[in-house]
């Protein structure tokens, strides 16, 4: 069974985003496993893009600073495969679509398996142009995993009967960043995605708080957070695994609860 | 690539967030439906004609085709329009268009500031709300403009983040469209971002090369033997080409902005530096680094200080339909020099880097050849950069 599906198998799942140096490597390398330890399900690792026109603020802080240190996908490729020795939760991708093409799709797509990835996400990829990359990666073993909007509303039955992994259900409009009030209604959109599809649904953007994450678990199959923790982590720098365990602790149990 | 739309050629395409896709799936069946409704035609036309002051001169530039000894040159006076640039022919028609979707509010992101002015013209006129980005860096470059999109109501964001230039802009005003869709549109200034936006603004600018063909029909009685236009992200260019596209006998030349040369970092040439990537909702090329990094491009002029140019201007460059040629800060600056003493007319910055290469090449053509410089605004905003470029300060500066 691919370890995606196992994630998510017995119970909610907790997924845990964090960019790729920042502030540095040896940083990133401690506070995932600190994420994995405290029982974080599934990690996104954000490969840093210079403009990424979906994140808020704080990511998009975060991959200015990851490349302002030197940061490249090389580094990303070696960072996972040392992640891989020692996890066995799915390791996922984040990423903007050019930092794959001008890598070459297929060329990136074979060291992402090698080293140990199981799905990736593109948020400027949407469904009508997943065609030129999903093949790359489903040939080494990689679901590239499709997005839903509050927006999507017609589109929804035809995104998810073809989602592989599990579907991002983007729970506001807008970009990335924590938010006090989430006013989509996540259940009618899972209750849709049920009618074409057995993927679980994760949502994200906008949940910071163990009540969020409660009551998000409530309504689907996993719970994503992000700018919460790149938040710590840049708060923190060097000194993050600590507080982001502690943070994650506290989420995961939410989520699992 | 079966399910892609808005292609040409590789380039193209509609690489965004799924939140904004049935945004642009609306946006093209309004405008599906629209450009062909010959009441929304007719609307425009009279908008462009008794509002925005075209059509636009051909005029014929006697005294520098004469100083320059070769081909005769022809300026297409798009500085003659309201606004003052091109711009103002896309921004009639998206907020006309935006206005019978029934949106009530536009975005728009701008470099120099003239796609701002034209956009908050617009929306003054067809009484909508108008919030425009636009790079920290550009609001110090561009003052006077800030100042008068807010005298015509316009709300102006300056935007911090990245370069703080037109990229930044244009990443802001998408992240703004995401997050506010029902009421808004996002009125592109260029021939960029996701499909329908490259085909949109084309068709309004197209105009510019139908009245060329027309006007030189009428002065000469056939087609001219080349078109030099700048090229940012492209929409003058695009419009001064495309009713052009069909006549191979025609030249078209693109001229992008070497900034300090095209063997420096400091440029912003696309297509003579970049390769082609994915970025702001397209397939193009773009100047980048090897790991995909979008690269901090440079030149003097604001508007044409993009890492990225329209999926149209790539597919022409591939197939050789088109030339683009790469013009230094220095050439630009001596061009607008010279067009302003020797025709008495100034040029926006931009505009002069399409001037500086009809320099370089019409004293090397007969003098029964024809070349048309599309002239995309006027130069009065230029004026306290050039003097600073030449080591003067103005009062005002």
């Amino acid at each position: 069974m691919n370890r995606i599906k196992q994630a998510f198998e017995k119970k909610k799942a907790f997924i845990a985003f964090i960019t790729c140096g920042d502030p540095d490597m040896e940083t990133t390398e401690k506070v995932v496993l600190a994420a994995a330890e405290n029982g974080a399900d599934i990690i996104e690792l954000g490969i840093p893009f210079s403009d990424p026109t979906a994140e808020g603020p704080v990511i998009m802080e975060a991959d200015g600073r990851a490349l302002e240190a030197g940061t490249t996908t090389d580094d990303v490729f070696r960072l996972t495969k040392r992640l891989r020795e020692k996890l066995d939760i799915p390791l996922l991708y984040m990423t903007y679509a050019n930092v794959i093409f001008s890598y070459g799709t297929e060329r990136f797509a074979e060291r992402a398996g090698e080293a140990g990835i199981d799905g990736v996400i593109l948020p400027d990829v949407p469904f009508e142009e997943k065609e030129e990359f999903e093949p790359a990666f489903s040939a080494c073993g990689i679901d590239l995993i499709s997005m839903i909007a509050p927006t999507s509303e017609n589109r929804i039955l035809k995104i998810s009967s073809e989602a592989k992994g599990f579907l991002y259900l983007v729970s506001s409009l807008g970009v990335t960043g924590t938010r006090t009030n989430i006013t989509t209604d996540i259940g009618a959109m899972t209750a849709l995605v049920r009618k074409s599809s057995s993927v679980p649904c994760a949502v994200g953007f906008g949940i910071s708080t163990p009540e969020q994450a409660e009551k998000m678990a409530g309504l689907a199959d996993g719970v994503i957070v992000g700018s919460a923790i790149v938040k710590i982590i840049a708060a923190c720098g060097r000194e993050s695994a600590e507080p982001v365990g502690q943070y994650v602790r506290q989420m995961a149990d939410a989520v699992h609860r | 690539m079966t399910n892609s739309r808005g292609r040409f050629g590789n380039y193209g395409g509609q690489y965004i967030p799924e939140t904004l896709m049935n945004a642009v799936i609306e946006l093209e069946k309004a405008y599906g439906h629209f450009s062909h409704d010959p009441a929304f035609q007719a609307e425009l036309s009279g908008l462009f004609n008794s509002y925005a002051g075209r059509p636009s001169l051909l005029y014929f530039a006697e005294k520098m085709t004469r100083d320059l000894g070769g081909a005769k040159i022809y300026l297409k006076r798009e500085d003659l329009n309201h606004t003052g640039a091109h711009k103002i022919n896309n921004c009639l028609g998206q907020a006309l268009l935006a206005r019978k979707m029934g949106k009530t509010r536009l975005i728009a992101e701008t470099g120099a500031g003239q796609h701002g002015v034209a956009s908050a013209t617009a929306a003054a006129l067809m009484g909508m709300k108008c919030v425009v980005f636009m790079g920290k860096v550009d609001c110090e470059r561009q003052a006077l403009n800030v100042y008068k999109m807010k005298l015509l109501g316009a709300d102006v964001v300056p935007v911090s983040s990245g370069t703080a230039t037109l990229k930044d802009a244009v990443s802001e005003a998408m992240r703004e469209w995401t997050s506010r869709i029902d009421d808004t549109h996002y009125c592109l200034g260029s021939v960029m971002g996701p499909h329908p936006f490259p085909t949109i603004v084309r068709d309004f600018q197209a105009v510019i090369s139908k009245e060329i063909k027309t006007q030189l029909l009428e002065q000469e009685g056939r087609l001219p033997d080349a078109v030099l236009a700048c090229v940012g992200g492209g929409s003058n260019a695009i419009g001064s080409f495309y009713h052009f596209l069909q006549d191979a006998e025609v030249r078209l030349i693109g001229c992008e902005a070497a900034g300090r040369g095209i063997h420096t970092f400091e440029t912003a040439a696309t297509l003579n530096t970049g390769r082609p990537g994915i970025f702001h909702g397209m397939k193009s090329y773009f100047c980048q680094d090897e790991y995909g990094q979008i690269a901090p491009v440079y030149s003097i002029s604001a508007g044409l200080d993009y890492p990225g140019i329209g999926p149209e201007h790539a597919y022409l460059y591939e197939s050789g339909r088109a030339e683009y040629t790469a013009v230094t800060d220095e050439e630009a600056v001596s061009a607008f020099e010279y067009l302003s003493r020797t025709e008495g007319i100034i040029p926006a910055i931009e505009s002069s880097h399409a001037v500086a290469h009809a320099m370089k090449i019409a004293p090397n053509m007969d003098r029964d050849k024809i070349i048309v410089i599309t002239l995309s605004g006027r130069g009065d905003k230029d004026c306290v950069s050039i003097a600073r470029y030449r080591g003067q300060s103005l009062p005002e500066s």
